[in-house]
């Protein structure tokens, strides 16, 4: 665990990615094989199954502090992460604690799966007595689950590209896809590929939004244009008599959707489809909201995979033939991709067709159509580029269509958590119903930190209620609240739920009675919902 | 009637009419020490301990009637006896104890426990009752040692210094800067300061406190153009102006708050290091017990948490509102609001 200690350290102090690539490189020269693939897994998302509740840990930690369950609360507000807190609250360790190997420690806890939970609290108990505090802060991390040190995946792909003298590229596609550190060693994980492990996708390429005008993107014929779909992002692969579906965050979706990957498992070997979920009926989109709900079940029934049935809305293909194709041009892979989908007689394989528009004028008028369509907005893509990686500027770009927005006064505030734990920044906001003010959306991003130090030294002068964390502030403040869209919701006051709202700009010209009406947001309300 | 009682000009002491650290002008302020929460200008006469000569002076202007007294000595006023004593948070820092017809009461301004080797180390007073802050008043809040983080500073400096670049480091000008000074390796490399660190060093020079050889910053200063020096500033001098002249360089805060992370991150510098002139949680604990007091007032700092746990501990404890701030922070001014 020290090494790896080191290593957050020095990552946690740096602001620089060229430091913190410096940073890991140095840590995976030095590091033992088995434990530098469990960094790798750690960094990279792949976290240990959890063994230990946080309720346990709070528990255990108020014993051995002698803390109040209260205080300790109070602590766990103060920091805004329970294994920070925790670590600073305990006792001090003892001095010459043992060192145990960062993988000795996972296969540890691994272990714990079929303790009881006597042995388990001994365990815990024992080590938060020997670890030194950026150690037994890591341990607690390990133990929570969520682990974000600030490094990306490319980072690391970086740092393992140099040291192992690798392409950067070929490490990130090595790293992709369901694998464990428990099982396999860095060397096999970073010369894994399709033939080794068939589900492993390719790392997503993904569009940046578009800034410039369009005519700063040059003619016109040098671009594809299709619907930036309302959907989740999935790569579907068919490889070995076998049917994969893969989330953006490198989540296998077969459970979730088994109807789809039935319905796709006549693909011909060898085949991967960048694409989107949606809800289809009868080849109409349905709204996010009915794919929400399926992502919501983890093993769907059988009635909803009838009244709510998915479909891949396909628009690149990545490998045909067992061929990687994503050094091809876009023009060449959408023409195989057509040819593909030709023979295609599934109603759950669409294509995602591109638009024919003669100048950008008219791809503009496209783009206003884009709610009528379910869509979020256009997508532009040079067909002369080759499949990427990562997010990247240049050959792809999204164009979102303006969101939504109505003006309502906040109402309710909250601590944020992690950087912004002490101020103010959770705000939950309200529209007038006759002269009452009816809560509807929560938005927590939007603002620049010195708006957000102006509107948090506003709610600690203006607190008008105190319950637990929340404070009622007096209504005076207006915003301008943008989102997607919306739908009707029995969970909300206001009777009807926005999708990613987000503070768009803070009124400072508006008094509150200004502020929109709950009618006014009701006229908006998606039809066909 | 209480010894001492909190009005809105200040804390007042009935029997004698004078106040201690007034916020409002009065006629007699009898001064902790001479932070601008505590020392504040304006008022007709104050008191203060002798080492506050000239730093008071300084701040407040040259010409303010100011009495002094050392560590121990008590002046009588109106019957009521007070004295100043030790409270090892900056240089001249003194808790007020106020004794009137056998009841005793210390009014301790700020404090630490730790004694930082450059200020009289913190002495307990007994007292019956002990006006504390609370600045760090939370578990999560444990000082090391401060030669955990002096070592971490001076191998920050020279690695810097190594890497071929400067150091930024921020503190306060009155205490903080001093105790940095007194505390990090001078053999690594030259030390800058900023102008009103040097007025305060000077200040405290005048009354026999020694601190190492330092370097006025100055825009003209072409030295600065050299690498590997440090750079002690108040953190409101950080204008990104002079900063300029160091590029490249590494900054960092010397603060209780960088105890915890997302504070530390919140700063947007390179580094934090914990180093506080106010007591930790388990500070304020060891300091209240050891002045045996059954009642004890919280002024500032996380008053509501503290004062909660020192009741659950058994002791009389109320909260206060006053005007004092602690180390500047948010938390600070979340709990003082």
């Amino acid at each position: 665990m020290k090494a790896f200690a080191a290593l957050f350290e020095s990552l946690d102090r740096s602001n620089s990615t060229l430091s913190k690539v410096a940073a890991l490189e140095s840590y995976f020269r030095n590091a033992a094989p088995e434990d530098a693939i469990w960094t790798v897994a750690l960094f990279s998302g792949r976290r240990p199954k959890r063994q230990i509740t946080s309720t346990q840990l709070q528990l255990w930690a108020a014993e051995v502090s002698g803390l109040s369950d209260w205080m300790l609360a109070e602590c766990y507000q103060q920091v805004g992460d329970l294994a920070e807190t925790l670590a600073l609250v305990l006792p001090e360790p003892h001095a010459n604690s043992n060192e145990i190997p960062l993988n000795q420690m996972l296969s540890h806890l691994q272990g714990l799966q079929q303790a009881d939970e006597g042995s388990k609290k001994a365990f815990v108990i024992d080590q938060w007595a020997q670890l030194p505090t950026t150690q037994r802060f890591l341990f607690n991390k390990l133990l929570t689950g969520g682990f974000r040190v600030g490094v990306s995946e490319k980072l690391v792909a970086k740092a393992l590209a140099r040291v192992y003298q690798k392409d950067e590229a070929a490490v990130l596609y090595a790293l992709m896809g369901k694998w464990q550190p428990a099982a396999l060693s860095l060397e096999a994980l970073l010369a894994s590929d399709a033939a080794s492990d068939a589900s492993k996708p390719y790392p997503f390429f993904l569009a940046y939004p578009l800034e410039q005008p369009l005519a700063e993107l040059g003619a016109t014929e040098a671009w594809q244009a299709e619907w930036k779909w309302d959907g989740i992002r999935a790569q579907l692969i068919k490889r070995a008599d076998a049917v994969y579906l893969w989330s953006r965050g490198e989540e296998l979706l077969n459970e979730q959707f088994p109807d789809l990957c039935a319905a796709l498992q006549d693909l011909p070997n060898g085949t991967v489809l960048d694409g989107e979920l949606l809800c289809v009926e009868n080849r109409q989109i349905l709204s996010f909201n009915a794919l929400q709900q399926r992502l919501g079940r983890k093993k769907p029934s059988k009635k909803m995979q009838q009244s709510m049935p998915v479909a891949l809305m396909a628009y690149d293909l990545l490998e045909f033939a067992g061929q990687d194709l994503r050094s091809l041009p876009l023009r060449q892979r959408r023409q195989q991709l057509k040819e593909l989908l030709a023979e295609n007689t599934s109603s759950a394989l669409l294509l995602s067709e591109s638009l024919v528009f003669e100048d950008w004028q008219q791809l503009g008028l496209f783009r206003d159509q884009g709610r009528a369509q379910l869509a979020e907005g256009l997508m532009l893509k040079r067909l002369d580029a080759p499949y990427e990686q990562g997010r990247k500027k240049g050959s792809w770009w999204k164009w979102k269509v303006n969101p939504l927005s109505i003006d309502a006064v906040l109402l309710y505030a909250q601590k944020g958590h992690g950087r912004r734990a002490n101020l103010f920044t959770d705000y939950t906001f309200a529209l007038w119903e006759g002269d009452q003010l009816v809560t509807f959306a929560k938005a927590y991003s939007g603002l620049t930190d010195k708006e957000i130090k102006a509107v948090d030294a506003f709610i600690k002068a203006n607190t008008l209620e105190k319950f637990g964390p929340v404070r009622t502030v007096k209504p005076q403040l207006v915003f301008e609240i943008a989102f997607e869209g919306l739908q009707l919701s029995k969970r909300h006051k206001a009777g009807v739920a926005v999708r990613f709202p987000r503070i768009l700009r803070w009124r400072q010209d508006k008094l509150p009675e200004q502020a929109n009406h709950l009618h006014e947001l009701k006229v908006l309300l998606t039809p066909g919902v | 009637m209480s010894l001492l009682v909190f009005k809105p000009e200040g804390i007042f002491c009935p029997p004698a009419n004078v106040y201690i650290d007034p916020w409002r002008k009065v006629e007699r302020a009898l001064i902790t020490h001479a932070h601008a929460d505590h020392a504040r200008w304006g008022q007709r006469h104050y008191v203060a301990q002798e080492h506050n000569e000239q730093v008071l002076r300084a701040r407040l202007g040259k010409d303010i009637s100011l009495q002094t007294v050392a560590y121990g000595e008590s002046i009588s006023i109106n019957g009521v006896r007070f004295s100043w004593h030790p409270a090892g948070h900056i240089p001249g820092s003194a808790q007020i104890r106020v004794e009137h017809r056998g009841e005793i009461w210390v009014a301790s301004g700020d404090y630490k426990v730790e004694n930082d080797g450059l200020t009289p180390a913190f002495e307990p007073v007994p007292c019956h009752t002990f006006i504390t802050e609370c600045t760090f008043g939370m578990p999560i809040y444990r000082w090391q040692p401060q030669s955990v983080a002096f070592a971490a500073i001076n191998q920050w400096w020279m690695e810097a210094a190594a890497a071929g670049q400067n150091c930024v480091l921020f503190g306060y000008s009155l205490g903080k800067a001093q105790r940095l000074l007194s505390g990090i390796d001078p053999s690594i490399g030259p030390i800058f300061v900023h102008p009103s660190i040097a007025q305060m060093n000077e200040a405290l020079a005048a009354v026999g406190f020694q601190l190492p050889a330092t370097l006025p910053l100055s825009s003209y200063n072409r030295k600065l153009h050299g690498t590997g020096v440090l750079v002690l500033a108040p953190p409101g001098a950080a204008d990104g102006h002079w900063q300029k002249k160091l590029e490249p360089y590494t900054d960092a805060t010397a603060s209780g708050w960088v105890q915890v992370r997302g504070n530390r991150r919140r700063q947007s510098l390179d580094r934090g290091f914990v180093i506080s002139d106010h007591a930790d949680y388990p500070g304020l604990l060891q300091a209240i017990s050891a002045t045996g007091a059954e009642k004890v007032i919280c002024t500032h700092g996380f008053t509501a948490l503290f004062s909660r746990q020192l009741r659950e501990m058994g002791l009389d404890a109320q909260e206060e509102h006053t005007l004092f701030m602690g180390e500047g922070g948010a938390a600070a001014q979340e709990e003082t609001e």
